[in-house]
């Protein structure tokens, strides 16, 4: 195994890594990265508290700009990108976002239908009586 | 190796599609390790998923307890989210200084991020401490296992990833910028900035969405 720290033209890229870019251009990508992220934050803990829009909207407002802002961490941070060099990553990435959502959305589904359809054990007592 | 023969080649063809290659051979080790390391930190993602389902199914089984609303000070969580943010991005000044081999940028760099890290541990660590001076601790209730559970295995993390930011410090300043160094650096680099993510998850699945309607 080479040992080097500069890849071949033409090779994947390691996660994290940048194609080839002046100092400048990766500094002013973390800017930018910093900046959508501090809006997005702002954002959220705006609309958490206040009382301008609809209520019901909220929670699902939140969970968009989280998404959102994942986004963000993931394309300035970690330098995902939908370039070929990046194929490799991008499908681990998938994956686990599959396994995520399996076990997340799944778990939440399951335990709400049982919520609804198995009353608490006081419940079924007192219908037996 | 035979990979200069097909560099030219795959720059025309990036999937490899209709193309031959032979004995491409092993990549980078630099590649190997991090894309190593982006399957652990999925699998990661992958446990803190299950805690943040634990979460969701337990939220509300309060047991006669706090709700989250009642325990929740949004001021110290913003500034936790504050300090996680501005971390990731000196940790990311600190693996470019990294990159280019510049002593003074990677040592601020890192100091800072370890500063950021250690003021996020002790408002977290507080924020717990007067939880559980108050009767609210992780038996109270349901909710509350679920949510120190989450909430401290972030911080746990936290807490492994500010010793691994010593321990590179240390080693840099020790053995230089070498080869192998400059990979751990790049996974830590890798590990700080998903830990941020998770944390975009709990601030606003737990704190936010917790303390709303």
């Amino acid at each position: 195994m080479s040992d080097q720290t500069h890849m071949p033209a033409g090779h994947d890229l390691a996660p994290g890594d940048e194609e080839q870019h002046s100092v400048g251009t990766r500094i002013l990508g973390y800017v930018v990265g910093l900046v959508l992220a501090l809006l997005l934050t702002a954002t959220s803990f705006f609309i958490a508290g206040t009382d301008l829009v609809w209520q019901p909207s909220i929670p699902v407002a939140l969970i968009v700009l989280a998404i959102a802002q994942m986004g963000v961490h993931l394309v300035f941070f970690l330098h995902i990108t939908t370039g070929p060099d990046n194929t490799n990553n991008v499908l681990a990435l998938a994956f686990g976002l599959l396994v995520v959502f399996l076990v997340v959305g799944g778990t939440v589904w399951i335990m709400a239908h049982l919520n609804a359809n198995m009353p608490a054990m006081d419940q079924i007592m007192t219908m037996r009586r | 190796m035979s990979m200069t023969a097909t560099a030219g080649r795959a720059h025309a063809d990036p999937h490899h599609i209709g193309l031959v290659i032979e004995h491409p051979g092993p990549a980078p080790k630099r590649i190997v390790t991090a894309y190593g390391f982006w399957v652990f930190l999925l699998s990661d993602i992958v446990m803190f998923s299950c805690f943040f389902a634990a979460y969701a199914v337990l939220a509300d089984q309060t047991a006669g307890g706090p709700k989250g609303s009642e325990i929740f000070e949004q001021r110290n969580v913003a500034i936790e989210t504050v300090c996680l943010l501005l971390s990731s991005f000196t940790c990311g000044m600190a693996s470019i200084a990294a990159d280019v081999r510049n002593r003074f940028w990677f040592y601020l760099g890192m100091a800072v991020t370890c500063l950021l890290g250690l003021i996020f541990l002790v408002i977290e660590f507080r924020e717990f401490a007067d939880l559980v001076a108050r009767g609210y601790g992780p038996s109270r209730s349901a909710f509350l296992t679920s949510f120190f559970s989450l909430v401290g295995c972030h911080g746990l993390h936290v807490s492994a990833g500010t010793l691994w930011l010593l321990t590179m410090m240390a080693q840099v300043f020790a053995k230089g910028f070498r080869a192998d160094v400059l990979r751990r650096m790049m996974c830590f680099a890798l590990f700080w900035h998903a830990l941020d993510i998770v944390w975009v998850g709990v601030f606003s699945v737990v704190y936010l969405l917790g303390s709303g309607v």
